[in-house]
């Protein structure tokens, strides 16, 4: 190896970090080769080497570096790519490992990350203030699309969405559990361990990649007389040898949903330099668990004062972990500004490991005694009651410029990195998903958690409990067991602050960003205040502070005392915006799994689909069907096959798949008495061997479905619904049967899939299925239209139907679905030597519409009555009860004047309506014009050799031979009012 | 996503297998073609939406098929317990019947409940 690929980066500290120097991993940033450790994320591995600009921001473009050491980072975002086809944007680089070949890539930035053409925008800042999107973009209208929209899609979003097709495959689990616990540090680990050892099943998750949480950062933790990182590493290897226990690692609870339903996302392949082939790259897990541990501790604030955004600038903790963790130093002139004693800790390990601490700046007077004792002892410099107050350094920062509270005696310190802690947020984020109620706690002003909704329990820092042996007592307890077990602290600590500080006060305007992500200063959420919003959840949306894709984990605090303080209110009474889940962005990938491509939605086929499609057919989408919509030949266009297969099936037959109608079995001694009360039909008087067309109406009297019914013998009935209706017209025989027909003695079965339907139309149908059918007499007088009979059909056992949805003499053969395929062929054989033709839905709706036979749905909508679609005849007048029975004497529903289903022609016998057309009396009325009603069905009919129409129009019936209108946008086209049956009015033909 | 206790199958089965069903104890009038107006726009429109304890009706529809009555809290989405249909509206139970509700398994056979259908 040479010994650039050896460069592990000028600012490692020797013999600090956790990584194996021997083995590393070459990746590239912005186009440049750099050599990482294994372990690195890619940002320790960027700091490693001095590199701390790392992106633009949102808005005002300004150069931005890396704020934070794990998920909560608003900043460093960055595109990371395998290969062409694996790249993702906005991944946070304190969270993605480095692996060898990895190609990074600054995002936000033109030309160039050092000089971007977009960082003007910061110099017009005083235009882009919060809101100014709301108002500059209203006026003209007109220029939203044109102008307005396409620009601001083109600023929004940081990164570059790939357009290639994710190659990676995702896949799902489900599990159960008596426990589960999010967050493997010393809580969480001391909670599984109780857990453990009662014999529960236990799930043991952490977002990490190691677990030890906060021990990754805080070396100066002992449990149990060991270093804190190296138990945590000890006790997570006796859980894994549990048989009881599972722990998931790299893996993110990212939401709490109802009755301990949990969702996680295990990250599987993408710290990998070279993962199998076979591996999913992310997996979901969706565990449902008796009870849920909350140990997911707490995250550390930034301070808010004036260019606190400055590469260089990070959190204290962060620091800390990519010194103590990653064995990188972030500076080696480090500034620390804090509001807590935290960050002393951080300057502690930074200066034993030969880093020079500029001075710790501390906006309070009063530290903990024992860090100020230490940092004299190591001869760091501390001014109390100071603030920093600005900083300088245009691609990373210099200088910070320090004053005493009050603003005198300000002089500037050189620095190369400055670190931060205005204290510690608990993450009540999946307490609060659980719909746990919070408490603010005004000592230490914060949100902990209070009420809990579910079996639930909080422990350690998300829970508040700072001392190290309350957090394990209160993990022991929370695990149900018993265990012996002590923690050491080096220091105790104490403060905390939340909102703006010295110097990005009320009365200033300098930069100071809560909001690092979306550019929110804490002047644009006074600004909100001033303009109004008194709400968080208004200055929220008003600010879209907490509103990328870190949803505020740094910002909402800062926000929300900002706020307050402006409205000259209690925390607690200005509120919190809600916790949503994912707690962290989550891909579209992990939520899908294996649903894409073929298996997003199934596709039900009919038992003869390969037939068909072999036989040219062009497939439509009915639900979740496939059915053939015509059967072009060569040089036909659609038009012209559903002319041919119209006329064909008129003049001789056709051949048709009739599969996916629904079918329900009805069964039992009282199922004519359950159809009665089902149906406004009466089914009592139909006799065994008959069918007879019904209608389903709800209890308001509205059509719900429609279907021919045949009788098989006294107590059985095959009944059909329409393709769509199946599973709800089932479902709503159910819920009569069981709930208010309980003592009805009547079973239903759904036999949709059992039986293959071939419809057989036209003047030679029964020429054609004559050889086939063994067992009955199917001659005209035998068999008459509206019969049904059983039989076998070339041997298969069938239910052979005549009917007709064509209007021409018809059969349908039902035989079991496996038999479909022969029996269809043998037909089709017959009927193709013959001369008929197959044809395809579209066909079959231009020849009901002939006949005027209504599809429900297509020409009914829900609001009409068996009379408004001329089906009267079919409401029993005799029945005491069925459903619908008072709906249909509504009195809306028995009015004059209802829209009711008629046929139109158009004048000029070429047009072809438009189906949603709407209809007036008068085309010249001023506009809103009233509308009598709209065009449901409108086809070209080849056999009346002119369009037809059918429409639902207010008096409909009153108005056949008058003339009415549709107007569209280029012409107005004249009709004229029909009966609904324009072919073979006299009806002899389904007779034949 | 809810778990929901089928009292039929004497399971809790994940919300997928359900269907909602609308609000429950709700019957339909026995001489409903002679009901007034009135009484049928009570019987089908008018519904309590009442944030709390509610009755509702689910349906295990991906499972036995079987409607029933749940009491569900609609602010915590907790169900106080699940019923059968026919049972009149059930009290809610306190915590220690709840216990004694789970421990009893009455296992319903096929032959004793569907037994007759042919």
């Amino acid at each position: 190896m040479s010994a650039s690929a050896r460069d592990l980066g000028a600012f490692r500290i020797k013999d600090a970090g956790r990584h194996t120097p021997a083995r590393t991993a070459r990746f590239t940033f912005d186009g440049k080769t750099y050599t990482a450790m294994e372990g690195d994320t890619v940002a320790s591995a960027l700091l490693a080497h001095g590199v701390h600009l790392v992106g633009r921001s949102f808005k005002y473009h300004r150069p931005r570096g890396i704020l934070s050491a794990g998920p909560e980072e608003p900043n460093a975002l960055l595109d990371v790519s395998r290969d062409a086809g694996r790249r993702q944007p906005n991944v946070r680089a304190t969270v993605q490992e480095v692996f060898d070949g990895v190609r990074i890539a600054s995002q936000n930035r033109w030309p160039s990350l050092k000089h971007d053409v977009g960082a003007f925008n910061d110099l017009l800042s005083p235009f882009f203030a919060a809101g100014f999107y709301y108002k500059t973009f209203m006026w003209p209208k007109e220029a939203w699309h044109k102008l307005y929209e396409p620009f601001i899609r083109r600023a929004a979003g940081l990164g570059e969405a790939p357009k290639e097709e994710d190659p990676d495959h995702y896949t799902s689990r489900y599990a159960h559990c008596d426990v589960l616990i999010a967050g493997a540090g010393v809580a969480g680990l001391t909670a599984a361990l109780s857990a453990a050892a009662t014999g529960v099943s236990v799930f043991l998750v952490d977002e990490q990649p190691e677990v030890g949480g906060a021990l990754h950062f805080d070396a100066g933790t002992t449990i149990d007389g060991q270093n804190g990182y190296e138990w945590a590493q000890a006790a997570v290897a006796r859980l894994k040898a549990m048989p009881n226990v599972t722990v998931l690692t790299r893996t993110t609870v990212f939401g709490y949903y109802n009755h301990g339903f949990l969702g996680l996302v295990e990250r599987v392949t993408d710290h990998l330099a070279r993962p199998g082939r076979d591996l999913p790259r992310e997996r979901l897990w969706q565990v449902r668990a008796k009870r849920v541990v909350l140990a997911t501790g707490s995250i550390e604030r930034h301070m808010v004062f004036a260019n606190n955004d400055r590469p260089g600038i990070m959190l204290a903790s962060a620091a800390r972990t990519f010194l103590n963790h990653h064995g990188v130093a972030v500076g080696r002139q480090v500034g620390v500004y804090t509001a807590h004693d935290s960050a002393y800790e951080a300057a502690f390990d930074l200066k034993r490991a030969g880093v020079s601490i500029a001075a710790i700046v501390d906006c309070r007077s009063h530290p903990g005694d024992a860090v100020l004792a230490e940092a004299r002892a190591l001869g760091i410099d501390v001014l109390t009651g100071h603030s920093v107050i600005n900083t300088s350094g245009r691609l990373r920062v210099s200088s910070m410029t320090v004053a005493r509270n009050g603003g005198s005696n300000a002089r500037k310190i050189a620095v190369d990195a400055l670190i931060v802690s205005a204290g510690w947020t608990p993450s009540v984020h999946l307490f609060s998903q659980s719909r746990g109620k919070l408490r603010f706690d005004e000592q230490n002003q914060r949100f902990l958690p209070d009420i809990y909704a579910q079996d639930c329990v909080s422990v350690g820092a998300c829970n508040g409990t700072d001392d190290l042996s309350d957090l394990i007592d209160e993990a022991i307890a929370a695990g149900g067991g018993t265990l012996a077990l002590t923690g050491e602290n080096s220091f105790e600590w104490t403060g905390g602050m939340i909102g703006a500080a010295e110097g990005a006060g009320p009365d200033t305007v300098v930069k100071a960003f809560v909001d690092f992500q979306h550019d929110v200063t804490a002047k644009d959420i006074r600004l909100a205040v001033r303009e109004g919003m008194h709400s968080i959840e208004h200055i929220k949306r008003f600010t879209t502070n907490g509103m990328a894709s870190d949803q505020g984990k740094l910002s909402n605090m800062h926000g929300l005392a900002i706020a307050a303080e402006m409205l000259g209110r209690p925390i607690p009474k200005v509120g919190l915006t809600t916790f949503r889940a994912p707690y962290t962005p989550v891909t579209y990938g992990t939520l899908v799994g294996h649903s894409r491509g073929d298996l997003f939605d199934p596709a039900r086929k009919t038992p003869m689909h390969a037939l068909e499609a072999a036989e040219g057919a062009e497939f439509e989408d009915v639900g979740n069907w496939k059915r053939a919509w015509y059967f072009p030949k060569r040089g036909e266009d659609m038009h012209a096959a559903v002319n041919r297969e119209c006329r064909t099936v008129r003049d001789v037959a056709g051949v048709f798949d009739a599969s996916t109608l629904g079918k329900i079995e009805v069964v039992g001694p009282d199922a004519a008495q359950f159809l009665n009360l089902l149906y406004t039909n009466a089914w009592d008087t139909l006799k065994p061997g008959k069918c007879r067309y019904g209608i389903m109406t709800r209890e308001d009297g509205f059509v719900y479905d429609d279907g021919v019914v045949g009788r098989l013998a006294e107590d059985r009935f095959h009944v059909t619904t329409t393709t769509g209706g199946a599973p709800r017209v089932l479902h709503h025989m159910e819920d009569y049967l069981q709930t208010e027909f309980p003592h009805l003695k009547v079973w239903l079965t759904s036999t949709t899939e059992q039986w293959a339907v071939i419809a057989v139309q036209g003047p030679k149908a029964r020429e054609i299925i004559q050889p086939f059918v063994e067992g009955i007499d199917i001659s005209n007088e035998a068999f008459p239209h509206m019969s049904v009979a059983e039989c076998t059909v070339m041997g298969v056992p069938s239910r052979l139907f005549r009917m007709s949805f064509t209007g021409e003499l018809g059969f349908e053969v039902n035989v079991p679905a496996d038999y479909g395929p022969a029996v269809w062929k043998a037909i089709w054989e017959r009927a193709e030597s013959m001369g008929a033709c197959l044809y395809g839905t579209e066909t079959m709706h231009v020849l009901r519409a002939e006949k005027g036979y209504i599809i429900v749905g297509q020409d009914t909508d829900g609001t009409v009555t068996p009379d408004d679609a001329a089906l009267g005849w079919a409401v029993s007048k005799k029945k005491t009860d069925y459903v619908g029975i008072r709906g249909l004497k509504r009195p809306d529903l028995v009015r004059d004047g209802r829209k009711q289903l008629v046929g139109l022609l158009t004048k000029s016998p070429d047009v072809v309506l438009e189906e949603g057309g709407q209809i007036v009396a008068d085309p010249n009325q001023p506009k809103p014009m009233t509308m009598l009603g709209h065009v449901t069905s409108a086809y070209w009919s080849e056999n009346c050799g002119r369009s037809i129409a059918l429409a639902l129009v207010a008096g409909g019936r009153s108005l056949v031979g008058k003339t009415l209108y549709v107007p569209l946008k280029d012409q107005t086209i004249e009709v004229e009012v029909t009966d609904m049956v324009f072919f073979d009015k006299e009806g002899g033909r389904i007779h034949g | 996503m809810l778990l929901i206790h089928c009292p039929y199958c004497e399971e809790d089965r994940s919300e997928l297998e359900f269907r909602w069903a609308g609000e429950a104890h709700i019957a339909r009038p026995e001489n409903i073609a002679a009901i007034t107006d009135e009484e049928f726009a009570e019987y089908f429109f008018l519904r309590n939406n009442e944030k709390g304890l509610t009755y509702e009706r689910w349906r295990h529809i991906h499972g036995c098929g079987r409607f029933f009555n749940a009491a569900r809290d609609t602010v915590s989405d907790r169900f106080l317990m699940t019923y059968k249909a026919g049972l009149p509206k059930q009290p809610i139970p306190t915590a220690e019947e709840t216990a004694a509700i789970a421990e009893e398994k009455t296992v319903e056979t096929w032959e004793a409940t569907e037994g007759d259908a042919r």
